[in-house]
């Protein structure tokens, strides 16, 4: 099974560690939607519950629940493009799990390539887990305002275009999530994001922090992307532009432009 | 329900992409190019030079970011490609792309470090963005209704792909005085041929008891500054002549053109400083250089191949058809030369059409159209021929079905507007949005069923430039500011009864109309019209017989509709009616600001 820095894993991958159960895999759309079906083995954890109290006690006891301990390789999977996925994966990340990866599709294209999903709810004997925070790789609103001066941070902001014209956090850079995927997998391949992210000259020495909109799903999946090509330290802002707002904040503005009515939306 | 979908994607055949316009290795040029620029290795005029050529314009007040223009040569265009467009516009523009009035698409808002991934993946279908911008020969186009056009003589097609093929990555048009624009139509009354720089017309003759292929030649035509109606060459230039007098106009501008007056350097310029007769002079002594001293022998590679279409097998109809499809098909489709068949237009906003809807327009031009691609059209449109009839009904439900089945396409109904404040430099207002806001009343007021709208048009630039067309609209407009004391406000000069067919002629000013009166304006006029009107007379005569002083009852003149217009344009105090000064868009009150133009139509 993947090593700990694997970042994504393919479905022939998956299919061969749930055969051997070397494996726990996390669904993490809605309740319902886990009812009617899943892949096989899976456990539900809708991104909902886990929003609900994100605190690292909380955390560990649902992982607990799953018979996750510091030792089980997790994959997580979802329906909305991996980004609520990465949004899991990375929360597994920060109580100190160290083997956790994204399946690279999403469960429409496991159910379109006619792979096994099944009904059945299942229940694992409860484990301990231990909590070791990794502070290095979330980032905060404070640690924001000085990142950028004292560590040469870059800022990345994975909302879509029109969003961050109108409004960012002054001196982010902006990598929509879509251009992270292709339209197969929820991340391009390693090579080609390289190369995305180069030419954005960040390098894999960069201090990095990504954010999105609101609870950090989209930057999730950014942060994987960052993860998937090598590039350095990467971080989370996982209250994200939501909360740079409501602290009030400085924000910056692309003037001077109806780039809105561009739009066909 | 047994629907024959017809899937031409798995046959392969039809939807195949024949021509590649693409060359991977400028791609890695490119994305290298930015980088020393970034790095300050070249300078900041050799790379926006580098930039333009390569199809990137700046966009406004920044060249962080560009527009980029995807050529589409005689406007053709295959579902893989508009898939693939639909992925970029995802990945690194606005998620919208953008038909221009030049059958190019344009994906805007792209980040400078990311065009030359657009560029990558437009290379994997074939396309390309070379020579879209800057001073070179930009896209060739072609008549929409090509081929299945009842006026038409022949298909130009062909002629347009070979013009646009052997002109590409020509050295000759690397570096001309200014931007060069050729246009083939089908015949006189659909197209653009007496506003281009070169305009062609197909057409036939009988030489020596022989019918010949030939064109109808039009030089020097354009809009913007000094706009004018192009000179027909001669009475006939038969097809092997062709190449000889494309070759020869190019080559006396690149020799004669003004580089030294950017404002000036438009081959019209050249004619009209020179005089059309002692141009045509020199030209015709050029030409017959051109003729004997090409060293190789040059000809126009042109595949004239029959295309072969598969009718669509008729499906059984078996759900009724949504209403509103007699509107639709009167506003949105033609008859095509070719029996039981129709060609439909597709009517988006102001061109714009987002990434889901591409998709969708390569699915249905995989299963309605029975030559299996799309053709962009002159009017921010896309026009999806060959469709038989009999499927006519299926296909408008499902139109409606995914949100295609806007009405009014090839009416009054479908103005134009260029990008103005939303991207360009050079902008003074927001004409992209104001041509959105008339579509809307137009539709609700559903003006767009009214047969004597149908042949009119309104055209809307955001500057005095033109990109929006509107010297040859119906009505057209200009953008400017306005000013009521010390507050500033957004207008538009209103110009009427332009044309671009065999009559040609550009618009005759009528007034200044502040930004927020301009729809008023508009229904003011069709309001008069209808009171005035003869027996079955259409907007477009009578206004075109008021331009010529001609009216018969009480509008006679441009200065009539003057002064009925006027009432409208008295500025309201600002405390009054904030709005009025206030440009569409979101946006802090009005105040014109412009940067450095690389004119973006
Ligand atoms: S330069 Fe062209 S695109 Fe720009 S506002 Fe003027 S007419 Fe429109």
């Amino acid at each position: 099974m993947g090593k700990s820095n694997s970042t994504t894993i393919d479905v022939d991958s998956l299919r061969s560690s749930i055969r051997d159960k070397s494996v726990r895999v996390i669904d993490i759309r809605k309740e319902e939607e886990y009812k009617q079906d899943h892949i096989p083995g899976s456990v539900n954890l809708p991104l909902a519950t886990l929003l609900s109290d994100d605190s690292p006690e909380k955390i560990v006891q649902l992982v607990n629940s799953f018979g996750i301990d510091d030792e089980t390789p997790v994959v997580v999977y979802d329906n909305t493009f991996g980004a609520l996925a990465s949004r899991v994966a990375w929360t597994l990340e920060y109580i100190g799990h160290s083997d956790v990866s994204l399946l690279d599709v999403t469960f429409d294209t496991w159910k379109k390539i006619c792979l096994e999903t099944t009904r059945e709810i299942n229940d694992y004997p409860k484990k301990e887990h231990s909590i070791k925070l990794r502070p290095e790789i979330l980032a905060t609103a404070n640690y924001l305002e000085t990142a950028k001066k004292k560590n040469g941070s870059i800022l990345v902001d994975n909302r879509e275009r029109l969003n961050y014209l109108e409004q960012h956090i002054p001196g982010a850079i902006n990598i929509p999530y879509r251009m992270l995927s292709s339209s197969e997998k929820i991340l391009k391949p390693k090579e080609e994001l390289k190369r995305l992210f180069q030419n954005r000259n960040i390098s894999s020495d960069s201090e990095l922090v990504t954010y999105c909109g609101s609870v950090g799903t989209l930057s999730g999946l950014g942060y994987y992307a960052l993860k998937k090509a090598e590039m350095g330290n990467t971080k989370l802002y996982v209250h994200s532009f939501k909360e740079w707002k409501s602290l009030e904040k400085p924000t910056e503005t692309q003037e001077s432009a109806h780039y809105w009515d561009l739009s066909a939306e | 329900m047994d629907h024959s979908k017809l899937d031409y994607s798995k046959s392969g055949k039809l939807s195949e992409i024949k021509i590649n316009w693409a060359k991977p290795e400028e791609v890695e040029t490119f994305a290298k190019t930015v980088k020393h620029y970034r790095q300050d290795k070249i300078s900041h005029d050799d790379f926006r030079r580098f930039r333009l050529q390569h199809g990137a314009y700046g966009s406004r007040m920044t060249e962080d970011y560009s527009m980029v223009r995807i050529k589409i040569p005689a406007g053709e265009i295959h579902p893989r490609q508009l898939e693939k467009i639909a992925d970029l516009s995802e990945y690194y523009s606005i998620g919208s792309a953008h038909v221009s009035t030049r059958q190019n698409i344009q994906l805007h808002w792209v980040i400078l470090e990311d065009v030359s991934e657009v560029m990558r993946g437009l290379a994997e279908v074939g396309l390309t963005t070379r020579e879209a911008c800057g001073n070179t020969v930009r896209n060739v186009m072609c008549s929409p209704l090509a081929n299945v056009c009842p006026n038409e003589e022949f298909d130009p097609t062909p002629y347009a792909i070979a013009t646009a093929k052997f002109l590409l990555r020509n050295p000759l048009c690397q570096s001309l005085p200014r931007k060069f624009k050729i246009n083939y139509t089908c015949c006189d009354d659909h197209g653009m041929a007496r506003i281009a720089d070169i305009g062609l017309i197909p057409q036939h003759k009988e030489i020596d008891g022989k019918i010949k292929k030939g064109f109808k030649v039009f030089l020097g035509g354009g809009l913007g500054n000094w706009s004018s109606v192009g000179y027909q060459l001669e009475e006939f230039t038969p097809e092997d002549d062709l190449l000889y007098t494309i070759l020869a106009v190019i080559k006396l501008f690149d020799r004669l053109g003004n580089r030294k007056n950017m404002a000036r350097n438009r081959l019209r310029y050249l004619v009209n400083e020179m005089g059309w007769e002692k141009f045509r002079s020199i030209f015709l002594k050029k030409r017959q250089v051109t003729r004997t001293t090409q060293s190789i022998i040059h000809k126009l590679d042109v595949d004239d191949t029959p295309q072969e279409y598969t009718p669509p097998v008729v499906s059984v109809e078996t759900s009724s058809t949504p209403a509103g499809y007699s509107r639709w098909l009167k506003t949105n489709t033609l008859k095509q030369k070719q029996d039981g068949f129709r060609v439909v237009f597709l009517a988006f906003e102001a061109g714009d059409i987002t990434s889901n809807h591409l998709r969708m327009i390569a699915q249905i031009a995989r299963e309605f159209s029975a030559e299996g691609k799309i053709r962009n059209g002159f009017i921010q449109n896309m026009a999806l021929r060959w469709v038989a009839e009999s499927e006519l009904s299926r296909l408008y439900s499902k139109l409606v079905e995914v949100g295609l089945a806007k009405t009014g396409a090839l009416t009054m109904a479908s103005p134009i507007g260029c990008t103005g404040t939303t991207s360009c430099n050079l902008a003074i207002t927001n004409s992209h949005r104001l041509a959105k806001e008339i579509q809307r009343k137009f539709l609700e007021l559903g003006l767009d069923n009214d047969e004597a709208l149908q042949d009119s048009s309104i055209k809307i630039s955001g500057c005095p430039n033109s990109c929006g067309q509107h010297e040859i609209a119906t009505i057209g407009f200009y953008g400017g500011g306005g000013r009521s004391g010390k507050d500033m406000y957004p207008l538009y000069t209103m110009q009427l009864g332009g044309r671009a067919d065999g009559e040609a002629r550009l618009g005759a000013t009528c007034i200044r109309m502040p930004a927020k009166r301009v729809i008023p304006a508009i229904l003011k006029i069709i309001d008069v019209f209808k009171s005035e009107r003869k027996q079955n007379e259409t907007l477009s005569s009578w206004i075109q017989k008021i331009v010529e002083g001609k009216g018969e009852t009480n509008v006679k003149s441009v200065r009539d509709i003057k002064n009925i217009l006027e009432p409208l344009t008295k500025a309201p105090l600002i405390k009054e009616d904030k709005d009025f000064f206030m440009d569409y868009g979101i946006g802090e009150s009005y105040h014109v600001k412009t940067g450095k133009g690389e004119c973006a139509a």
